[in-house]
């Protein structure tokens, strides 16, 4: 079979830096190629290149997609590719769409530009292909504008444009990234399913390997702008052989796994929390209401354990959070830590590092300024003894955010949190902004500092694997609920809740 | 989106009543005889008599301004023995020196002033939105660089320079144009355009420079957006990703300058109306404020309130329509 697409010896180059260096492959009609690789790999790069998206970029090599020579083509022949030969769908579907415009105008001006089909054709063909992805009442939901839709809507109204041109290639820059779990699951089952109909050819960039593994027929690995590996998803899963490769899967981890944490905790309760409610009012005047994104959650975490809580969008888990670190003050129920209930006591590591930390100040301040604060002595003394502790050259005091990676950024933040010796440890998202490799080393910081400094921890997570590996129990969240509290190995070993079942079935395992 | 409108409307008569107090106060409270500045030039024993008595100045100042917020509602009648003004409702205070209500004053005046903004914003969103397009298309070119010289220039220029230059240039040395003399739409609309090209031209270059920079600011906000990248991932032209979706952006915060513009513009036509002899609101103020007629003074000062406050709310309802993400609540 000839390929509908073939990349040979690529590369791309911003200025004096190499993203893509010399990468080949060839994708077949019907085949889905999956591009795994961490942040900086180049796999975007490498994406943008195949519809000749770049425009500060030097691309050199071959690239030859649905018979047109996409570096040699011209402006109207790649503008007939783009979106009739290869489509492509963004990750973040929020910001992937006009804010202004209908969805059905989108889509339907799309095919116009490329049909030249009559305005009623057009929107009759929009309506067409939503209801073919899956958007519920797609007639009247085309009128609806971007915001009105939910994420996950979003992405299928951005397949249903690319389907509307029949192309012969989708290219899907992580397309299910932004999305929940359960929402990703769909989302993949429609893409499957769309190969399957129409013939079309699938390239998958994902730094997630439980999603290439559970679309693609054949993956490709790519490190510093470079293939290390390349073949059959089933042998390079159970047979790796690039290094690199091998490395990233051990980091990956495991949701069918147990965790190896066999601890038996005995300590006391250390925090309690008790029918805890918390209600947001919205709307305009006299017809405001209360919707209670906490609801009547009450538990118990006993010293040194870790407490798991994971949950989709919405469900109320960093509501949560930020109620038993008292940043927001609760409707109804308590949260008490034993001891005196200081509030140094209980500190908090948040999901984004880098937004997280002030820009302007150094990361030595920002460590030393709670000790400041509390009116400990020697605070630069104890910052810089704190960074050492974290894997962080103290000599860098003086250094601004921007200057560290994202890992470190955590670091960072994990330091900050430390600096009063809390009792609690509550982490939001910790690791989510993080890629697998570095997500491993500060996941292992936090099960080190947790021995170390006989702490208490709250991990909070949409990732049912991260949070497996982390937790002695974990509670599920669902509408400011917990549906479900039990032992980390009972609850992904058998799961009671009919929505932890759920949840668990629609992780893409390895 | 009801109540959102009871509620602006609230603030809109809060703001006012609070400019109307101080406006108030500062004229009728400063030193010196209200009675002799109300009277004006021309002012012998008797008519200041007969004006303090009119004015109700023997009133306590706040009942004066109560009369004065009642004046504004329900009209009032200005009598002084028998000789009786009546001034209807709205009823913005009488001026005693020309014997005719203030409003009725403003009002004459208005379709000049009216008809010198209109064109004013016509040219002034012409050249603007595409000048600001145009250096967001061209960044960090030549050409951007010129323009962006010019619209600071021409941000910069006092409006009476450039309406001088204008004059001396299109006037008296090309003879193109007649000196602006004003001629009603209704009566002759070649004549009225052509005699009002001039001050069009001088308030709209200045009004340009600012629709200029927030369009190109707002165009280039938007053109790095993702949803841009997407259209032009799907084959649209690039021409009708900027006309459909990237000036669409700069739409928003165009709406908003242009409702901040109304003082600015208000400002600016009184020396553009002083300087080409227009017959409009703005020169009217000139010439009170000239005569010390307070009572226009006064009134001017409130209806220029109004308008700036009304037409930043118009400004909001207008932004919500445009961009539907936007919810006034």
């Amino acid at each position: 079979m000839t390929p509908v697409l073939s990349v040979r010896d690529l590369r791309i180059r911003f200025g004096s830096q190499e993203a893509v260096k010399g990468v080949s492959f060839e994708l077949a009609e019907g085949e889905a190629l999956g591009v795994v690789g961490e942040s900086g790999s180049g796999k975007s790069s490498l994406a943008l290149a195949l519809l000749g998206l770049h425009t500060d970029a030097e691309v050199t090599g071959e690239i030859r997609a649905a018979g047109t020579d996409v570096l040699a083509a011209s402006p109207e022949e790649l503008r007939r590719l783009r979106g009739g030969g290869v489509a492509m769908v963004f990750q973040d579907p929020l910001s992937s769409l006009d804010p202004f415009l209908r969805v059905g105008d989108q889509i339907a001006e799309v095919y116009r530009a490329h049909t030249g089909a009559s305005r009623k054709e057009a929107a009759a063909k929009a309506v067409q292909v939503l209801d073919r992805v899956g958007i519920p009442d797609a007639a009247r939901r085309a009128r609806a504008h971007p915001h009105e839709f939910s994420g996950g809507m979003r992405q299928r109204a951005l397949i249903a444009m690319a389907l509307a041109l029949e192309p012969r290639v989708l290219v899907a820059d992580e397309p299910t990234t932004a999305l929940d779990v359960t929402v990703q699951a769909r989302l993949l089952d429609l893409l499957d399913d769309l190969r399957a109909d129409t013939g079309m050819a699938l390239l998958l960039v994902s730094h997630d390997f439980g999603v290439v593994a559970r679309t693609a027929d054949r993956v490709l690995v790519m490190r510093d702008g470079e293939a290390v590996e390349q073949g059959p998803v089933a042998q390079v899963l159970r047979d790796p052989r690039a290094d690199y490769t091998r490395e990233l899967l051990a980091a990956v981890p495991r949701v069918d796994a147990p965790s190896g944490r066999t601890r038996e905790i005995t300590g006391e309760p250390l925090l309690t929390v008790t029918g805890l409610r918390r209600d947001f009012v919205s709307g305009p005047p006299l017809r405001r209401r209360a919707v209670a994104a906490v609801d009547d959650v009450a538990f118990q975490v006993r010293r040194g354990e870790t407490l798991g809580i994971v949950g989709e969008s919405g469900s109320g888990k960093s509501t949560l959070a930020r109620l038993i670190v008292r940043l927001l003050e609760p409707t109804a129920g308590t949260v008490e830590v034993a001891g005196d209930g200081r509030r140094r006591d209980v500190q908090m590591v948040f999901q984004d590092p880098g937004a997280s930390l002030n820009p302007r100040r150094t990361v030595g301040d920002a460590i030393a300024e709670p000790l400041r604060v509390h009116g400990e002595p020697e605070p630069e003394k104890t910052a810089r003894e704190l960074m050492a502790r974290v894997g962080l050259d103290p000599g860098r005091y003086g250094a601004y955010p921007h200057e560290f990676s994202g890992g470190q950024r955590q670091r960072v933040g994990i330091a900050r949190a430390l600096a009063l010796r809390p009792r609690l440890l509550v982490c939001d998202e910790p690791v989510t902004a993080l890629d697998v490799s570095t997500q491993a080393q500060v996941l292992g910081l936090l099960a080190e500092l947790q021995e170390e400094f006989d702490l208490t921890l709250v991990f909070i997570s949409h990732d049912l694997a991260v949070v497996r590996q982390v937790s002695d129990r974990v509670a599920v969240m669902r509408d400011g609920r917990i549906v479900e509290l039990a032992d980390a190995g009972e609850l992904y070993g058998s799961p009671a809740h009919p929505y932890t079942k759920e949840l668990l079935a629609a992780v893409p395992r390895l | 989106m009801t109540w959102y409108l009871l509620r602006r409307l609230g603030a809109v008569v809060t703001v006012l009543l609070v400019l109307s107090a101080i406006v108030y106060a500062l004229f009728y409270l400063t030193p010196g005889d209200p009675a002799v500045l109300a009277c004006g030039r021309g002012c012998n024993a008797e008519r200041l008599a007969l004006t303090r008595e009119k004015l109700g100045l023997a009133e306590p100042v706040y009942a004066q301004y109560w009369h004065f917020l009642e004046g504004l509602v329900a009209g009032r009648d200005y009598a002084a023995g028998p000789d009786v003004d009546h001034c209807a409702a709205p009823c913005l205070g009488y001026s005693f020196q020309s014997d005719q209500p203030v409003l009725q004053l403003i009002t004459s005046r208005f379709p000049v002033s009216l008809s010198l903004a209109f064109g004013a914003e016509v040219v002034a969103l012409l050249l603007g939105v595409s000048a600001g397009l145009l250096s967001a298309l061209r960044q960090g070119r030549p050409e951007e660089r010129l323009l962006t010289g010019v619209t600071l220039v021409g941000y910069a220029t006092p409006v009476f320079l450039v309406g001088l230059l204008l004059l001396m240039v299109f006037c008296a040395y090309l003879q193109w144009l007649p000196f602006p003399a004003y001629v009603p739409l209704t009566e002759n609309p070649g004549e009225w355009a052509r005699n009002l090209i001039l001050p069009w031209a001088a308030l709209g270059l200045i009004q340009a420079a600012v629709f200029a920079r927030i369009t190109r600011a707002g165009a280039l906000e938007t053109l790095v957006e993702d949803h841009i990248r997407t259209f032009r991932a799907y084959g649209l032209r690039e021409r009708q990703v900027i006309r459909r979706h990237a000036l669409r952006g700069a739409l928003t915060p165009l709406i908003t300058i242009t409702a901040v513009e109304v003082a600015q513009m208000m400002t600016a036509s009184v020396l553009t109306e002083t300087m080409f002899g227009l017959p409009g609101v703005g020169r009217l103020t000139v010439e009170s404020v000239g005569s010390v007629d307070l009572p226009v003074v006064v009134g001017v000062t409130l209806l220029a309130g109004t308008a700036v406050v009304l037409s930043n709310a118009v400004a909001d309802v207008l932004s919500a329509v445009a961009d539907p993400r936007v919810k006034l609540i």
